[in-house]
Order: C-alpha cells, then sequence, then structure tokens
C-alpha cells in the first residue's frame, strides 16, 4: 500500500481550460462525471500524430501508416493492461460506452437471448445501459428484470437469487452509478450471475475513471468504458471481454478491416479485436486515449482515489450544511464515489445549475440520463456536483458559497 | 461578453409566480389540449384551452420543471382568459421574439407582465424554458384551427 499524494495546484497547470474565467469569476469544474477536461499529454499527443503519422492504420505499407499502427497499436495494449485484461485482443476500440454496450447487446444478444429469456439491469443505471437491453428484449421477445435500490440509492439484493433464474441470459450493470455515485457490489452480483450461466457485462463509464479496474479480480465478462471521461479525447472508449466470447461473437459492423477473405455471396471474419472494428478507426483518439492512460498511470490511481476521497468528504460538510439541501446517494464514504446528487429547498435544479454557473461554478443539472433512479425518489432531477483530481478544497468552498446564493434567492 | 445579472433572471414576480402557479389544475370542457416536454431538462407541460367563438375562454395548465419555465406558463394563462385567438397568436409571437432579443417585442405592452421575463433573453440556455408554454400555446392554437377546418 503507498501512501502517495498529489498536489493538485500543480496538476491544475497542466489542464489548459482550466486557467479561465466564466461569467467574471475563476472557472470553478464540478461536472467531471459528464466529461473531464484534457491534460496537455493528450492535446500534444493528438497534435503530435496529426501533424508527424496521419495515416490510416493496418492498411499502409509505408512509413507513415506503420508509425500510426504502432502508436495505436500500443495504446490498445495500454488500455488492456489498464483493466487487467489477458491480451491487447480482448480491447475493442469504440466510440464510447454506449457503443460498446450496443456491440455486445447486437452482436452477442442477437444470437444468444431468445423470447422468455431474461435479461436482469438495475434501476439505477444509466439510459445506455438500459435501452440497448430494451431493443433486444422488443427484438426477441425477452423479458427485462430490475435490480431495485434502497432509499440510499444501493442496490437491494436481498431477492437475488428470485431475481437470477435458468433463464437469466445476460446481467447488465453499472459499476459507479453516474446519478448518485454509488459504487456498486459488481463482484458479489456477477458472481451470482455465473452460478446461472448468465453473461455480466459491466458499464465501467464511471468506474474506470476513479477505481482501479481489475477484470479478473471482478469476475465479470464484458467491461465497457469511454475515454473522455477519464482525461481521454471524446468519441473513444473501448469494450473489454473474455477472448473466448469475442471468438464466439458475430460481426457488430461490416465494412473495412473486419473482414478475412470477401467472396461474392459470403465472407470470412478477421481475428479479434478486428473483426469487431469495421472502417477506418478513431486512430487519433485511440492514441489519445493511451495518452491518458499514462498520465493517470504517473499520476497513481492510489493518489487520485485519495484525493477524491477526501475533497468527498470535505463537499459533503460544506454542501450539507447549506439549508434545504438533500443529498441523494450512500450515507457511507466507502460506498459513494466522487460526486454529490443533490436537491435544494423547491429550487429547481435548473435554476441551482445557472446561478452557480453566474458565479463560474459548472454542475449538473437534470436526469442525469438515469429517470428510472430519479423516478424512485420521486423527483425529476438533481444538480450534481463530480469531483475529479484537480478540483481542490477552494472549489469546494465556491460551491458551498455559490449554494447560499440559491439558498438567499429561493429563501 | 457582459456578464448577464441573475437579479434580471430571478425577479420576484418569477418567483412568486413559481410558488403560487395561477390557472393550474385541470380544466372542464376542455377544447383543445398539447403536451409538451423537453427530454433534455426535463420541463413539462400539458396546456388545456377552452375555446368558444374565436375566443379562448378558460386556460389552465399541468407541469413541472424549473422556475422559468412554470412562471412563464403561468404568467402566459392569466392572459389568455377571454383573448381572441388572433391576439393569443399576436402575444406568442412577441413573446418569442422578445426571448429572441428583440427590443420592440420587449416594448410591446400587450405582453403586460410576461416582460419581466425579458432577462432570460440573456441567458441563452434558458430561453428554451421560457418558451415551452407558448410553445405548447402555438401548437395548440394550431391543432384547434385545423380541427375547425375538417
Amino acid at each position: 500500500m503507498t501512501t502517495a499524494t498529489l498536489d493538485p495546484v500543480k496538476i491544475r497547470r497542466e489542464f489548459p481550460t482550466l486557467d479561465q474565467s466564466v461569467n467574471g469569476k475563476p472557472l470553478v469544474y464540478l461536472d467531471n462525471a459528464a466529461t473531464s477536461q484534457k491534460p496537455r499529454a493528450v492535446l500534444d499527443a493528438l497534435r503530435a500524430y496529426y501533424e508527424n503519422d496521419n495515416s490510416n492504420v493496418h492498411r499502409g505499407i509505408h512509413e507513415l501508416s506503420r508509425r500510426a499502427t504502432v502508436a495505436y497499436e500500443e495504446s490498445r495494449a495500454k488500455v488492456a493492461s489498464w483493466v487487467g485484461a489477458t491480451e491487447p485482443a480482448e480491447i475493442v476500440w469504440t466510440r464510447g460506452t454506449t457503443e460498446a454496450i450496443n456491440l455486445v447487446s447486437t452482436a452477442w444478444g442477437l444470437n444468444n437471448v431468445h423470447e422468455g429469456d431474461e435479461i436482469l439491469i438495475s434501476v439505477l443505471e444509466h439510459h445506455s445501459n438500459i435501452i440497448p437491453w430494451q431493443l433486444l428484449a422488443q427484438r426477441t421477445g425477452a423479458v427485462i428484470k430490475y435490480i431495485e435500490i434502497d432509499d440510499q440509492g444501493r442496490w437491494v439484493l436481498e431477492d437475488l437469487s428470485d431475481l437470477l433464474t435458468d433463464r437469466t441470459k445476460v446481467v447488465a450493470i453499472s459499476h459507479v452509478s453516474n446519478a448518485l455515485g454509488t459504487v456498486n457490489p459488481v463482484k458479489e452480483v456477477a458472481a451470482a450471475a455465473h452460478e446461472v450461466g448468465a453473461l455480466v457485462l459491466v458499464d465501467g463509464a464511471q468506474g474506470a475513471v476513479h477505481i482501479k479496474v481489475n477484470v479478473q479480480d471482478l469476475g465479470v465478462d464484458c467491461y465497457a468504458f469511454s475515454g473522455h471521461k477519464m482525461c481521454g479525447p471524446t468519441g473513444i472508449g473501448a469494450l473489454w471481454a473474455r477472448r473466448d466470447l469475442l471468438d464466439s461473437m458475430e460481426p457488430y459492423q461490416g465494412g473495412g478491416e473486419m473482414i478475412h477473405i470477401v467472396e461474392r455471396e459470403m465472407s470470412t471474419w478477421a481475428k479479434v479485436p478486428h473483426k469487431f472494428e469495421a472502417g477506418t478507426p478513431n486512430i487519433a483518439g485511440a492514441i489519445g486515449m493511451g495518452a491518458a492512460i499514462d498520465f493517470l498511470s504517473e499520476v497513481g490511481m492510489d493518489a487520485i482515489a485519495r484525493h477524491e476521497r477526501g475533497l468527498l468528504e470535505y463537499a459533503l460538510e460544506r454542501v450539507s450544511a447549506v439549508g434545504g439541501v438533500r443529498i441523494y446517494g450512500p450515507e457511507s464514504l466507502e460506498e459513494h464515489s466522487a460526486l454529490i446528487s443533490f436537491t435544494l429547498g423547491d429550487a429547481h435544479p435548473h435554476d441551482i445549475a445557472t446561478i452557480l454557473d453566474s458565479e463560474g461554478i459548472a454542475v449538473r443539472a437534470g436526469h442525469h440520463c438515469a429517470q428510472l433512479a430519479m423516478k424512485h425518489f420521486g423527483i425529476s432531477a438533481t444538480a450534481r456536483a463530480s469531483i475529479y483530481l484537480y478540483n481542490t478544497e477552494d472549489d469546494i468552498d465556491r460551491l458551498a458559497e455559490g449554494l447560499e446564493q440559491v439558498q438567499s434567492i429561493f429563501a | 461578453m457582459e456578464t448577464p445579472q441573475l437579479s434580471s433572471l430571478y425577479q420576484q414576480l418569477i418567483l412568486e409566480h413559481y410558488r403560487n402557479p395561477r390557472n393550474k389544475g385541470e380544466l372542464e370542457g376542455t377544447s383543445v389540449e398539447i403536451h409538451m416536454a423537453n427530454p433534455i431538462c426535463g420541463d413539462e407541460v400539458r396546456l388545456q384551452l377552452r375555446i368558444q367563438g374565436g375566443q379562448i375562454e378558460e386556460a389552465k395548465f399541468v407541469g413541472q420543471g424549473c422556475s422559468i419555465s412554470q412562471a412563464a406558463i403561468s404568467m402566459m394563462t392569466t392572459l389568455l382568459h377571454g383573448c381572441s385567438l388572433a391576439d393569443a397568436t399576436i402575444l406568442a409571437e412577441c413573446f418569442t421574439r422578445m426571448m429572441h432579443g428583440d427590443p420592440d417585442a420587449a416594448e410591446d405592452k400587450r405582453l403586460k407582465n410576461l416582460r419581466a421575463l425579458q432577462g432570460v433573453s440573456k441567458f441563452p440556455v434558458r430561453i428554451k424554458c421560457a418558451l415551452i408554454g407558448f410553445d405548447a400555446l402555438q401548437e395548440a392554437l394550431k391543432t384547434h384551427a385545423k380541427e375547425d377546418e375538417s
């Protein structure tokens, strides 16, 4: 166990976006669960690729194509080791978490889920881990079942053995809730799901950002995540899946790069992961995601986790002290990731966000693409302040002062 | 860009309508009803009009959302009672122009209390909040006109 710490003031200098004023005040960026800012190392990697190596991958015989291919595949290897994959071939590049989930629900789901089969998800899920399964259910006649949540936004697992049956074909669950910050007991549910022979897919969009993920330790079959929430570019993400599973799956999209031999009637497919990567991929994005992983590795995930934990504790204390605030999500810090989802009296979350924006503070307001979770609490929206490695206690103080202003306007 | 003032947005009149919305509830003998929602932010309104002889006899709404959306709808309904369909159309157009920054529209006395919402036009991301009620009104007037034709 290391006790590495990080200096957020020093880290902030690596993020050009943070160095600006918004509405006349220094920017406080607390919308990290939506997307993170990008460090110079990532911006430099994108620029260097386009300035020096821009070329298509796995196609050219020439030098630029060779360099681009090497950088692109090196990034795949970085992503593989980032989540504890057995080999780089277990990483399929996607546009992000959403596409990774759709890939599995389509390429695996359409061939393995049949009428009357069951799909188990939770009411805590982001729409990107609900809608692909609803589409699959509509197409196959399968049934969707839900893990419910308690008043702290935690899964209710007492009846898990009833929810899992011999008809359960897939369990699709989030590692960390984007709406409430709940850190879910994925390992426990995955073990139970495997006992009935179900496939386990994890939406890791908010997980891989804050937690040092090891897919072997979690004991899951698929893990989907995005680059842009962890300092990488938008439009790039990855699906990790067990090699034997990927080998058994049909292609997702057809096109260039994913083929082996093309005949008039029928063709054969490239080996994984290329079988799932039709068309020219987001080469720059993949290289940028690799640079983001290098950056985060250098700072250290343990140090980031410790920093976030400290700030979350401080933020919970400061925000809950503002009159009229109600915080949603787990009370225990152990179960609570680095965000606070809250309401303030009868001020609508959009009004909270507008008032904070006028103070240069960026938060998210809305249903966070988690309408089922919002409905559970009988609300339509919350305000959400989400923390990342470059946030400081000063940011939290500014947030608390902004909320005092909301309180005084809506008093 | 000049920083818009919060005080121009959250005027007492707006907060008062948000807390005590006028004409909220179900209307009896509804001639036309329009449901409008903004899926991005969750603002929602179901506007109901009772129309008789080319006039809006009564307007009521059911809705939820932010202070701007709900106050704008509430204030709108107070101006619709006894309003001719032609005047309601003009009102909706005038308010929409004010929201898009037209200074002449903002001077139009027919908007009455609604001019308190002028400050919203300085907050681009909130303009759609103020407009949801009038969008529903315009849709309702169109629907009614079509039904009248057929």
